[in-house]
């Protein structure tokens, strides 16, 4: 990885210098190796100070609303599963594809730092990547984990390495996490549940929501110029969970605007302050969509439309959604 | 000094139970630790490194009903709403959280005095418990806090097989006494004082081998304020900022609230109180819009307020308590200590 | 010995100018009788109805929810009703899989020439949420009187 490091910051700096782009975005370092930050950069002797490692898990597509409006022409690093994102705003029509440059960049699967301290590394002094294997240096002593137990889960279900969108490659692609299970098997899991369990998983789920909104700002689906949420005069508005009704239609109408739309990033998940299993929201209008209007997956181009905004004359009938469902209130 | 077995745990639980409403941190279904009522089925997990929150909730709710509109007819009424009577007890209070509601104190309690804050900060008992395991993300030693020694009311250690227990204020042993009345804490053996000595220092070993060790808050920005201002570091800074409410919902010293009006029926109205922050797009909106349009300019305002505006009009203390929430939560590791140390650069003073 | 009095669910419908209002008109002028607890919302056509209309109704006190557009194919504005077919679809499964609603959510067809057809459609569907009871899972309490 830290070749590829190297490349990245030769690469930001000859594209600010040759002027082909006005703007690169990419990661700052942090203080323990697993904070990278998103940064923007707009000269060339800034470059050095880029960062690309196994911590990155960021997509900085969003970042390329701002760009666009600002009518910068702006580089951009993404990892595979961030190129379905880009796809996604062009077809949203929230960037423009003149303004984007686009390079892909290789990975081989994002660490998450919180399975690490699950696994009991805590006082982490430093962490870094040998092989298979990643060694974190902590002040209680060295712990040594292997990387595939410390993935993060959306990189566990790695779509692959191609990239949807690239104007250019960094470097030739690394082996990503194979996977070969059910992506759907957890929202299966739910769905084979009575609907007394069902409410009460998600009810307990859902009453963690403090409404800090960070799911809404990371995604890059979610892009409204004015969001529902933000306009003070709507009943959904609220600021602060008055009940439990209201976090379960902030995440009910925020998962529905995006339904089609929904590139299945994980980073909604992964940043949720109190760990609510947002995917399985997510993932179950991706399974119903694939089984009820055709297979399909956002991002993968930036042509096709989206199911929402798309019908066939013989789409099933709405009420087939819960006939043979057992009876509940 | 006291303990209680570990194992008898559950006994003090009960007993404070009956003298007042008791909070402790508990695990929820994520496995993360919050501060919730105390519950025999509940997954208690007192020596969880940080709770997801601080116990601020518990003197500034997240919501709360102010007054509540009647109407009949043309008749208007106005009921105010009262912040319940009753003791309340927080247990598990790190020193970092314990120094934040003096923070907070220090907002609410000044003149116009917030009464719903105060009625609920008097009723409410504070026991502390020092840290043994600092986190990487941990830097209370930046403000002058001990992790070994809380500032509450009662201090606690998980020392050992026991929980050592030393009142500290007036509330602190009215409380004690009651529990050594009913014999569940009994007097520590002489050498508890030792064990826990012990225990606080291998905490400050711990915490000088982490990379936070040396970082200090410079105290210099508060006279270079309007240089610090205008500086050209606060946009690289807020580049990768999302506008979410995450820092300020999980940091112990933040408190801005909105008041709002809620309609339940025709005739019932709540205006209630809520947390806000001011990260986002449409905190204080007003008629004309908003007073800081772009993301820069909240990014700056939240970090000046922190480590300028407040120290100084509050004798040099910041309004931050070194707790690490802001680094283990925000959506792209953005937080205090890397606002901080940009603005050490010499650069910073030299921008106007 | 005080007499139990029914449960009268609080039913709100979405219909849609061309078809099934004109229906619910044609119900009335036939004199076929339906529940007066039906209150109905008029749109332009069943694509106006937005998922989060469905979901305010349950948050203040809906006990169930319809709603009425044209036949597919027979839309006035020729694709709407294809649009909300599939968008309430997605709907109806979320409110399954969430545990709450799903079965107090339906979807009907009724064209202008059915006004007996819209009458026994309220009727089905005001017995089958008098069963189910009080809409409690999706309501929001704090409105209740």
């Amino acid at each position: 990885m830290q070749k590829i490091e190297k490349l990245l910051q030769k690469r930001a700096a000859e594209l600010l210098a040759e002027g082909t782009v006005e703007r690169v975005l990419a990661w700052h370092a942090g203080e323990f190796f697993y904070d990278n930050a998103p940064a923007a950069v707009s000269s060339a002797d800034e470059c050095d100070k880029l960062v690309y490692n196994e911590f990155c898990p960021a997509n900085l597509c969003k970042y390329l609303i701002e760009t666009s409006h600002a009518g910068k022409k702006t580089a951009v690093f993404l990892k595979p599963c961030d190129t379905y994102g880009v796809n996604q705003l062009l077809k949203d029509n929230r960037i423009k594809r003149e303004l984007v440059y686009a390079i892909g960049t290789p990975c081989s699967g994002m660490l998450d730092i919180k399975k690490i301290k699950a696994a009991g590394a805590k006082g982490i002094i430093s962490v870094s990547v040998d092989g298979d294997e990643v060694v974190v240096n902590t002040a209680y002593g060295e712990k040594r984990l292997a990387k595939a137990d410390v993935l993060l889960n959306k990189c566990l279900m790695c779509k692959g390495a191609a990239y949807k969108i690239a104007d250019e490659e960094l470097a030739e692609p690394l082996p990503v996490p194979q996977f070969t299970g059910d992506k759907f098997a957890k929202v299966k899991e739910i769905e084979a549940m009575s609907a007394e369990e069902r409410f009460a998983f998600w009810q307990s789920e859902l009453s963690k929501c403090i409404r800090c909104n960070a799911c809404r700002d990371i995604c890059p689906a979610c892009s409204c110029e004015q969001c529902i949420f933000d306009k003070p005069d709507t009943p959904v508005a609220g600021k602060a969970y008055a009940d439990e009704v209201e976090e379960q239609m902030y995440h009910i109408i925020r998962a529905f605007h995006v339904a089609g739309r929904c590139t299945g990033c994980g980073e909604c998940a992964r940043v949720c302050p109190q760990g609510i299993h947002l995917e399985l929201l997510n993932m179950k209008f991706m399974k119903d969509i694939n089984s009820f209007f055709g297979q399909y997956q956002a991002g993968a181009d930036s042509e096709t439309p989206a199911p929402q905004v798309s019908f066939k004359q013989n789409d099933p009938e709405a009420n087939s959604a819960v006939e043979g469902r057992e009876q509940h209130v | 000094m006291y303990k209680i077995a570990k194992d008898n745990l559950p006994k003090l639980y009960v007993a404070l139970q009956n003298i007042g409403t008791l909070l402790l941190p508990c695990k929820n279904k994520s496995g993360h630790a919050d501060f919730a009522p105390y519950r025999e089925d509940a997954e208690i997990a007192l020596d969880a490194p940080l709770t997801n929150r601080s116990a601020k909730d518990v003197f500034f709710p997240q919501v709360e009903n102010l007054l509540t509109f009647k109407t009949s007819g043309k008749e208007l009424a106005l009921e105010q709403n009262v912040p319940p009577v009753g003791v309340t007890i927080v247990m598990g209070v790190r020193a970092c959280d314990a120094r934040s509601f003096k923070i907070l104190d220090k907002v609410f309690l000044k003149a116009p005095v917030d009464t719903y804050y105060k009625t609920r900060r008097e009723q409410c008992v504070l026991i502390g418990l020092g840290c043994s395991a600092p986190e990487e993300t941990c830097f209370c030693h930046a403000f002058g806090i001990d992790a070994g020694a809380p500032e509450t009311d009662v201090q606690t250690w998980l020392a050992g097989e026991e929980l050592c227990w030393q009142a500290v204020t007036a509330n602190g042993e009215e409380l004690t006494a009651k529990l050594v009345d009913g014999g569940v804490l009994v007097e520590a053996a002489a050498d508890a004082a030792a064990a826990v000595s012990e225990q606080q220092e291998h905490t400050q070993k711990i915490l000088s081998v982490l990379p936070l060790h040396d970082f200090k808050v410079n105290d210099e920005l508060t006279k270079d304020e309007l240089k610090v201002f205008h500086s050209k570091i606060w946009e690289q800074l807020a580049a990768g900022c999302l506008s979410c409410c995450t820092c300020t919902y999980v940091c112990p010293t933040c408190h801005c609230y909105d008041i709002r009006d809620y309609q339940e029926t025709e005739e019932r109205t709540q205006r209630y109180r809520c947390w806000d922050s001011c990260m986002a797009k449409d905190f204080t909106l007003m008629a004309h819009g908003s007073p800081r349009k772009t993301k820069v300019e909240r990014f700056r305002q939240r970090y000046m307020h922190k480590l300028v505006y407040f120290p100084e009009n509050n004798e040099g203390e910041y309004a931050c308590v070194g707790c690490g929430r802001c680094l283990q939560k925000c959506p792209v590791q953005l937080n205090i200590v890397k606002v901080a140390k940009a603005l050490e650069k010499a650069e910073v003073k030299q921008d106007v | 010995m005080l007499e139990k009095k029914n449960f009268e669910p609080k039913i709100v419908a979405f219909c849609c100018n061309w078809c099934s209002y004109a229906g619910a008109d044609g119900a009335g002028t036939a004199r076929k009788h339906y529940p007066a607890n039906i209150k109905i919302i008029k749109v332009p056509c069943s694509c106006r109805v937005n998922p989060l209309f469905i979901l305010r109704a349950f948050q203040r006190g809906a006990d169930g929810v319809i709603m009425c557009g044209c036949h597919p194919g027979d839309c006035h504005y020729s694709t709407g009703n294809y649009y909300a077919r599939r968008r309430m679809t997605l709907l109806l499964s979320m409110l399954d899989y969430l545990g709450v609603a799903g079965e107090r959510f339906r979807v009907e067809w009724v064209s202008a020439a059915e006004g007996a057809r819209f009458a026994q459609v309220m009727n089905d569907f005001a017995e089958h949420i008098a069963a189910l009871g009080e809409n409690v899972k999706l309501r929001d309490l704090r409105c209740k009187k």
